[in-house]
């Protein structure tokens, strides 16, 4: 008999074992996917920053806006990673040179200039999409730690708990978005 | 990049999610990339370069209908080779939730994974129940794409999360040339609908009732209908002397749904509802056909607000016998319609739209994108 119970109880403390390790690991490759996409969400703001820079820099635009552009990058870059406020800031002046009505006529024909604005449109849609799939990734990490065995084991160790990156990124001006699309296109 | 698209449902077999998944592999592969497709098939010698077949899919019912998917022990190992073999920088699984080939390919790979999810899916519960055995595959997921508003919602309200969306793209070039069908439009012009004709939001009841207002006027006015459903319904709906004028295809082939499009002297889109995108619209705009459009959110945006189309009233049959009779009687205003379309069309190309993916696909996997755009 006693021998019996000691076989079920092996057997039921193997299966525990088995199903924590397996929520553990699951747990572990949330943690993974999370640094993938933050370590993705800091370089695609740190080429953002580095596109306007040269924009600014380029002699394309008027000098108050390569000032304001200047301004707002170098803000965005010299800012400890991370931080919310110099990023939006720098898609508020973005959107402010982009959104001027004779824009795109003022730089038509000039060189370089089309290629500089492709690669600044690929560089924010960077943003927007490493910011939402880090979002993403914050959230399933979140509720996998609030869960009851989670915390009981600490199965997340001593990593802190993950923090959403809020920023406003979007480079269309407010309903105006043609494709219906996420991404819109600027440049043709 | 090292691309491997996973197809749910047999290749062989119309529909729109193998559509999408085959117009992105060629632009993908026309852009340069590698790529690999791994799908059902019923047939493999039929199958192109690009596909590797995942076996028979076994017809089971499911949410509803009767669906064909690739599930069990040899389906697994068959996947789980291919992701080995394919070693790809980022596996992009299309309809993660149906209990396909997706769904699998989440388990067991350990690639970036990005997923597209297609269509909103109305039953809650079954979703519910499932939820848990999702779970844990969807949480390998580290970028979702949704091809609409609905798809969109579905998923963050079942699944939580976000997506991005990027809509569906057309084959433009497939669309733009092909011979009018025999016969059409013939002298006294010809009404188009493409779409199942017993869907009562694709509209067809609504452009019958704008024929019959119509015929008498013009008599030699036609109607050229092409869409799966019951033709003597659809035939019934109109007046007895005018059904000869009536012309039903039917389900057609690729081929003659394109040539449908170019036998037609104004296309007419009367949906009232549902549309998240309009894809047929898009691809009569790829035909360079003049098209008369319900006044949907989606249609509206897809035709430049009226300047690649004429827009109706929504539901009005009278609204639309008289966008029609404008566009059919000015051959200088039909030509400067189908000429924006084509013009706005190339929006969504699948040339256009395989690049936003690829952003995708570089936010996943940086490292990989960065080396694509090195080489």
């Amino acid at each position: 008999m006693t021998a019996i119970t000691s076989v079920i109880v092996i057997v039921v403390l193997a299966m525990i074992g088995v199903y924590v390790s397996w929520r553990a690991g699951r747990l572990d490759r949330l943690h993974a996917r999370l640094e993938a996409a933050r370590f993705a969400l800091d370089a695609a703001l740190i080429r953002r920053s580095s596109v306007a820079l040269e924009l600014a820099s380029s002699g394309l635009l008027d000098p108050a806006a390569s000032l304001v552009l200047a301004g707002a990058a170098h803000d965005a870059r010299s800012a400890r990673s991370g931080q919310e406020m110099p990023e939006s800031d720098l898609t508020r002046a973005l959107r402010a040179v982009f959104s001027q009505s004779d824009f795109r006529a003022s730089l038509s024909g000039a060189e370089g200039a089309e290629e500089l604005l492709a690669e600044l449109e690929g560089a924010a849609h960077q943003v927007f999409l490493a910011r939402k799939f880090y979002n993403d990734a914050v959230a399933a990490t979140r509720i996998a730690r609030r869960k009851w065995l989670a915390r009981a084991l600490r199965l997340a160790g001593g990593a802190a708990m993950p923090e959403f990156f809020e920023i406003d990124d979007s480079l269309a001006p407010a309903g105006e978005d043609g494709r219906g699309a996420d991404m819109p296109h600027l440049t043709s | 990049m090292r691309i491997g698209l996973v197809c749910p449902y047999t290749w062989d077999v119309p529909g729109g999610v193998q559509e999408h998944v085959r117009g992105l592999a060629e632009a993908l592969i026309e852009l340069g990339h590698e790529v690999s497709v791994i799908a059902p098939a019923e047939d493999e010698s039929l199958l192109p370069y690009y596909v590797v077949s995942a076996g028979r899919a076994v017809p089971v019912p499911y949410n509803g209908s009767v669906a064909r998917l690739a599930f069990g022990f040899g389906a697994v190992s068959r996947v789980r080779r291919w992701v080995k073999d394919g070693n790809f920088d980022v596996l992009h699984v299309h309809e993660p939730t149906a209990p396909s080939l997706g769904l699998l390919a989440c388990w067991v790979a350990d690639d970036p994974i990005v997923a597209t999810v297609h269509t909103a899916i109305p039953r809650s519960r079954m979703l519910h129940v499932a939820q848990p055995i999702l779970q844990s595959a969807l949480e390998k997921i580290s970028g979702r794409i949704a091809v609409s508003e609905a798809a969109r919602t579905t998923l963050v309200e079942h699944l939580g999360g976000d997506a991005v969306l990027i809509p569906n793209g057309v084959s433009v070039r497939r669309f733009e040339k092909a011979d009018p069908l025999p016969g059409w439009p013939g002298a006294g012009g010809t009404l188009g609908f493409l779409g199942r004709i017993d869907e009562p939001r694709k509209g067809l009841a609504i452009l019958l009732q704008a024929f019959a207002l119509m015929a008498p006027q013009r008599p030699g006015l036609r109607l050229l209908v092409a869409g799966p459903g019951d033709a003597d319904e659809a035939l019934e709906q109109v007046p007895a002397g005018l059904r000869g004028r009536v012309v039903l295809l039917g389900q057609v082939s690729d081929e003659d749904k394109v040539r449908m499009l170019h036998s037609v002297d104004v296309f007419c889109a009367p949906n009232t509802g549902g549309e998240s995108f309009g894809i047929v619209l898009a691809e009569a705009m790829a035909a360079g056909a003049p098209i008369a459009a319900s006044d949907l959110d989606a249609f509206r945006r897809v035709l430049r607000g009226g300047r690649a189309g004429e827009l109706f009233e929504t539901g009005s049959a009278a609204s639309l016998a008289a966008a029609a009779g404008r566009l059919l009687d000015d051959p200088a205003r039909r030509a400067t319609l189908a000429a924006a379309a084509s013009v706005a069309v190339r929006d969504y190309d699948w040339k256009v739209v395989a690049r936003d993916v690829l952003r995708v696909y570089e936010a996943v996997a940086p490292a990989a994108g960065r080396m694509a755009v090195a080489l």
